[in-house]
């Protein structure tokens, strides 16, 4: 049986990816990032997942504005990182697991979750740059990855219980999947950041922090704080958070955080970084 | 739940927060064109094309003057303001090879230097910037 044992939640700040694919991660602005990752690094190395199931936002790369989904989940077998605009990002090719995906799939849309399926997509720093993150610069990853895409850039977006209730939902269908598998859930994006706008650069690390909390002794508050409060109080990109609901909707009621890292900043934007356990 | 129900309802929250661009279904449809443009930016003849003749390109969507001149401008608040959504106008400054941190600063009016600055310390404090209403 496949079992979800643990879930991250992590930020996907696009030049952290561009400091570590050009050689500056000891650079002071964010050498200090990559050593607040280590713990996170060692401990999921050692806990050799088979698969991650990734919840992040595609940020104009592989959706234009010609067709949003609301949540797209990637059935395919690979999925090659995007061009941004300066040259894909010299990473690995993800590898997908088709099986576990389209079981998923399968069993979220008889449960009600109406998700768009991609069996062609290209993941652009939204996945990758978690992945960079957490498990260094591998010649192959060393996991296959299940992307789901979030639309967080077009209103409407989903409100945040519904990305909690599909996490509860991706839990369920999981469990169900017959072959022994052990299964991460990664919620990115994040944290606070504005990019655009009079508030451009907006941080809030009181809030943060209370996310942070919320995040493992009472998620219902967050799950049903409205979008402006979102955006109010974590800026409009800070929206993104709502994507570490649907991890922390698939841990199941009772959890215990591990691990835990905020810095300020990264570029534009807040870094955050929880490593979270099922109890039962 | 208490969401915000309709898009009537939606706008007037969104627009109680100061100095912050929702990219609602009103903004894409002012923006359709210009983030098509925008999006024609991510592939490498596109972008030779637009940097040999910006106008000429520019003339070939149905875009308005105004945002064609916001464009040639680099003035990503004005773009904003006819419908562009962010990730999208970001790719013009990829074509100047300019960073996000440079567009991100010229909203505020601030230099690419006095912006890192500020970030470096913390970032900008959200207090008196939550609600217009409200005043917090």
């Amino acid at each position: 049986m496949a079992r979800i044992t643990a879930g991250i939640g992590s930020s996907h700040v696009p030049a952290i990816g561009a400091a570590l694919d050009g050689g500056r991660s000891t650079h002071p602005d964010w050498a200090p990032i990559f050593a607040g990752y280590e713990w996170t690094r060692e401990w999921v190395a050692a806990q050799k997942p088979d698969v991650i199931i990734l919840v992040y936002n595609d940020h104009a790369s592989a959706f234009s504005l010609d067709v949003v989904p609301t949540f797209a989940l990637g059935c395919a077998d690979s999925f090659a990182p995007a061009d941004e605009g300066w040259g894909p990002r010299r990473v690995p090719v993800v590898q997908g697991h088709s099986k576990l995906a389209w079981h998923i799939a399968t069993q979220v849309v008889l449960d009600e979750f109406d998700l768009t399926i991609m069996n062609e997509m290209n993941v652009d720093h939204g996945l990758t740059v978690p992945l960079s993150l957490v498990l260094g610069q591998p010649a192959e990853w060393p996991v296959k990855v299940i992307p789901l895409a979030v639309n967080v850039i077009q209103y409407p977006t989903p409100t945040a219980n519904r990305c909690f209730r599909l996490g509860e939902a991706i839990a369920r269908a999981v469990k169900s999947f017959p072959e022994d598998l052990n299964v991460q859930v990664w919620g990115t994006g994040g944290m606070s950041h504005q990019l655009s706008g009079e508030r451009a650069g907006l941080i809030n690390r009181e809030w943060d922090t209370r996310f942070l909390d919320l995040l493992t002794a009472d998620p219902d508050i967050l799950r049903t704080m409205s979008h402006e409060e979102y955006i109010r109080e974590a800026g409009s990109e800070g929206m993104e958070l709502i994507m570490w609901l649907t991890m922390r909707g698939a841990l199941g009621p009772h959890i215990r955080e591990l691990y835990r890292f905020y810095h300020v900043p990264a570029s534009n934007t807040a870094v955050g970084n929880v490593v979270l356990t099922p109890e039962d | 739940m208490e969401y915000a129900v309709s898009m009537d309802q939606h706008r007037t929250a969104f627009e109680d927060i100061p100095g912050t661009y929702v990219f609602t279904g009103e903004r894409a449809i002012e923006g359709r064109h210009l983030n098509r443009f925008c999006m024609s930016l991510m592939s490498a003849g596109n972008r030779a094309r637009f940097k040999a003749n910006e106008r000429a390109y520019l003339d070939e969507w149905q875009m308005s003057e105004s945002q064609k001149q916001a464009v040639m401008k680099r003035d990503f608040k004005a773009l904003l303001e006819q419908g562009g959504n962010i990730f999208f106008v970001l790719k013009i400054a990829a074509v100047d090879g300019r960073p996000t941190q440079s567009v991100a600063a010229s909203f505020a009016g601030q230099s690419a230097e006095e912006y890192a600055a500020m970030m470096r310390s913390g970032g900008r404090n959200p207090v008196g910037l939550r609600s217009i209403s409200g005043r917090f």
